[in-house]
């Protein structure tokens, strides 16, 4: 005998109701904090992440603890470089190619590994030994080259760990900020189940399909655990109640981020409440957001937007006068309302009060009359015009607004007596270009080019521009920039393993590179995000990264 | 009819091969270092040529075709410079989440394309037809992607009845419930009103031309009401139509690049912008294959349509 339908669905529908009506009230007693990225894709997740730095904001920091850390507390002052899981460091006395880093005792991976000297090691040789089981080359690229000097690493006792560089080199404590400790425990787990899963496999195999695996079920140290991840969609991550560094336990119970490649869209998201936090917001929906009663936050960030000037044969600046001239015409004023507020004025490639400042004797600013004054004793007037021409992108990466940005400052230049030509290319093509140089054909006849960067650490910032070791296509000395005096300042820097006498020995390169002034400085980014009045405890750093441990949401 | 078929297939296979060889050749011909996603400028010259030789760029151009064709017909797209993920798994989530926004937009279309194109077509010159002409083409004169953009503005910004971007709440399995439909409403009408616009002209113009037909004539003198001579003009409009259907379906399976994008829906318009912009090459390649096949399989099964609807095909 068959039991009527409806007794028997009554039942299940109550059920069903009561799951339904619950749902919402356990969600909203959940604080989750949603974040629209610029990234197409979500950054990767197994330690090093791509999508530049703002992989390293999003999957990088929350989830890994780096042997060094920067501070990211701070909204007014600038970042500095911090102990993360190594609670010390030096130099040997008498080799300075070797480093020993004391580990923090008593951290454990997110899937309750413990670290210690051994995970270091581990960790090196995944991008650094080409024989390690382990090794994987998609992430040999965002972590070699970014610690161009670093070669191994070895264990000295359980919390002791020496690493050894291919020179003496001083950066390599900044540089370390970018590796990011992953658990090889796990990646043990994730190997030995694609080996049961396919014993026939060859190791290289075996540990790809591990490094799979373990991107989609990531552990490491950091403040957030991954909780969840959908390629393409969005992650989730949940607090690590027990991370070592309590001012870094997170507040909130979840975020979740989400990637929103398209800025009216990141625009439209947090309009209509759909996320609670995106970064760079359209500029001409600044106004719009903030009378939705959401936050602009911004600050100072190392992230230089110049035209990086060409010292090839017959360049237009190789006088100094001129581009000295060239920084002194440019409205920086008049550009900052162009971009509704967004930006820094550069005084140089670091702002006055960072570390590297050094004070340097050109002063950048807009005073037309000097600049006119540079540009007539270098023989050139408004009448009889010096042609330039720079290499620019109608889009891409970091670049801000190229377009009307370098049209503005055309303008501006205009009435100093520079007659500039733009050869606009595509940001993919002029991000490649970069890398051969102006002496290349690919430079088109162009003298300057116009790519944003980074100036995080010392090398990034400085080095890579003014040593002659760096010229094309060894790195992105695009412009040929650099003599004995440079090499020299670079060398100090270099082997000053003293944090104080470093930071000196970088104020005086720095100081000398704006006098030299190889490049017209024209805006820093201030990396502007939008962000709802209910999300509190943002503090937005001068740095590239920002700390999502302390953000609550009402 | 079996010949028929056989026929048909056979043009396929060289068509899928020269796609293959189009699509490779045209990816590596774009100026751009493929490693850009992995390898930042910055990088030593070492380190770049180390990695070229790990991902393989160091073969020629004929070797690298060759190892690329043979890895396909295994099923083997190869693995996503950028993100790591195996390109076949890659590219066959977004052909499914890209298949449910098609074919939600095809019906849409279809529907009101097939609505305004009968009403056209035997009111002609009338209002009505005046009206459905001008929606079919203001369908396929707006700049979808700036429909889409409105449509955000309106009804996600200002109402807050739909939401603005993503491909659902984030469940694990897509399920056709509200809470995830409602995340296809604005990209799935956005992306229907060219399909609406082209299929409502053609549906137009084939129901004027039917009506005038002698047939159709000896119809009425036989006293057929309107209802049936309307049968026998959706008859007759069929095959063309759902050809037409089939077009837009295929050209909608290639995802709109700039719908996906202004609405963050993660289907293969959605990967082709992300891995034209990561200069993925594997990526790039696998996503242009898989999508040119689909569009070369889906002629196929419409023209087997068409031969069954009107067995006349395959007797031409």
């Amino acid at each position: 005998m068959t039991r009527p339908l409806l007794p028997r669905l009554l039942p299940c529908a109550a059920l069903s109701l009561a799951a339904l009506l619950s749902a919402p009230a356990a969600l909203a007693q959940e604080k989750v904090l949603r974040i629209a990225m610029t990234a197409a894709d979500i950054p990767r997740t197994l330690g090093q992440p791509d999508q530049g730095f703002e992989g390293n904001r999003f999957t990088g920091i929350p989830m890994y603890d780096a042997l060094t850390h920067w501070d990211l507390s701070k909204a007014d002052a600038a970042s500095v470089l911090i102990p993360g899981l190594a609670t010390s460091w030096a130099v040997d006395a008498k080799d300075k190619t070797k480093w020993v880093f004391k580990l923090r005792p008593g951290v454990k991976f997110h899937d309750g590994s413990e670290l210690n000297a051994d995970s270091v090691v581990w960790n090196v040789r995944k991008v650094l030994d080409k024989d390690a089981v382990h090794f994987d080359a998609s992430q040999v690229g965002v972590t070699a080259s970014r610690m161009p000097t670093l070669r191994s690493a070895r264990k000295i006792d359980n919390l002791t760990v020496e690493l050894t560089t291919s020179e003496p080199d001083a950066f390599l404590p900044l540089n370390l900020t970018n590796l990011f400790i992953a658990s090889p425990a796990h990646w043990q787990k994730k190997f030995d189940a694609a080996s049961s899963a396919n014993p026939g496999a060859t190791p290289a195999d075996k540990a790809k399909a591990a490094w799979t695996a373990f991107a989609a079920d990531a552990s490491g140290s950091g403040p957030f655990k991954m909780a969840r991840f959908v390629a393409r969609e969005r992650l989730e991550l949940v607090p690590n109640k027990t991370y070592w560094d309590p001012k870094r336990t997170p507040k909130v119970d979840r975020v979740v981020l989400l990637p929103m490649p398209e800025a009216n869209a990141r625009t439209a998201a947090i309009m209509s409440g759909q996320v609670d936090w995106i970064e760079a917001p359209s500029p001409d929906a600044m106004a719009a957001i903030q009378g939705r009663g959401h936050k602009i936050y911004f600050n100072q960030q190392p992230h230089v937007w110049p035209w990086q000037l060409s010292f090839a044969e017959g360049s237009p600046w190789l006088d100094k006068r001129v581009r000295q001239a060239a920084n002194l015409c440019v409205d920086r004023t008049g550009l900052l309302k162009l971009l509704g507020g967004m930006m820094g004025s550069p005084k140089g490639t670091v702002p006055p009060g960072h570390p590297w400042w050094g004070n340097p004797k050109f002063d950048i600013r807009y005073d037309v009359a000097a600049g006119k004054k540079l540009m007539e004793e270098a023989g050139h007037t408004p009448a009889k015009p010096l042609k330039v021409k720079v290499q620019i992108s109608a889009s891409g990466s970091g670049q801000m607004q190229p377009l009307p940005m370098n049209e503005f400052v055309q303008q501006s230049l205009k009435q100093c007596g520079f007659d500039v030509q733009f050869d606009v290319i595509e940001w993919n093509t002029l991000f490649t270009n970069w890398r051969k140089g102006a002496k290349d054909p690919s430079a088109n006849g162009a003298n300057a080019i116009n790519v944003s960067f980074a100036a995080m650490d010392p090398f990034f910032a400085m080095v890579r521009f003014t040593s002659t070791k760096t010229f094309p296509p060894v790195s992105n000395n695009w412009g040929y920039f650099g003599n004995a005096e440079f090499d020299k300042l670079i060398a100090d820097a270099r082997t000053s393993f003293d944090d104080k006498a470093r930071d000196a020995a970088l104020a005086k390169l720095h100081a000398r590179i704006v006098e030299e002034a190889p490049f017209v400085w024209i805006a820093h980014d201030v990396g502007p995000r939008a962000i709802a009045a209910k999300v509190k405890g943002v503090v937005q750093p001068r740095s590239w990264f920002i700390d999502l441990a302390p953000v609550t949401v009402d | 009819m079996f010949a028929y078929l056989l026929r048909r297939i056979g043009y396929a296979l060289p068509i899928m091969a020269g796609v293959a060889l189009v699509c490779f050749a045209l990816v590596h011909l774009a100026p751009g270092d493929p490693l850009v996603s992995i390898l930042p400028p910055d990088a030593s010259a070492d380190l770049a040529a180390q990695m070229r030789t790990l991902y393989g760029f160091d073969r020629s151009y004929p070797e690298q075709f060759a190892v690329w064709v043979w890895r396909a017909l295994q099923g083997d797209l190869g693995t996503s410079i950028a993100s790591g993920r195996p390109v076949t798994t890659e590219v066959m989530t977004a052909v499914g989440n890209t298949l449910r926004l098609a074919v939600l937009a095809t019906f849409i279309g279809f529907v009101l394309g097939s609505l305004f194109g009968f009403v056209g077509g035997y009111f002609q010159r009338a209002w009505p037809d005046r009206l459905a002409s001008t929606l079919a083409v203001l369908g396929v004169s707006v700049p979808h992607y700036w429909l889409g953009m409105v449509m955000v503005i309106i009804f996600s910004a200002i109402l807050g009845w739909l939401p603005a971007t993503g491909g659902g709440p984030g469940d694990k399995d897509w399920a056709w419930d509200w809470n995830h439909l409602q995340y296809m409403v604005l990209p799935a009408i956005t992306m229907s009103v060219i399909p609406m616009g082209i299929i409502a002209r053609t549906v137009r113009a084939l129901v004027a031309e039917i009506l005038a037909q002698e047939f159709i004539v000896g119809l009425r003198a036989k006293g057929l009401t309107h209802l049936g001579i309307f049968a026998h003009v959706v008859k007759n409009a069929a095959p063309t139509a759902l050809a037409v259907m089939g077009l837009q379906l295929g050209y909608l399976l290639g995802g709109s690049i700039l719908i996906e994008t202004v609405f963050a829906w993660p289907g293969t318009g959605f990967l082709l912008n992300s891995a034209i912009f990561q200069r993925d090459l594997p990526l790039l390649q696998g996503t242009i294959l898989v999508l040119a096949m689909f569009f070369v399989v889906l002629n196929l099964l419409v023209d087997m349509l068409q031969t069954l609807l009107d067995p006349r095909i395959a007797r031409a």
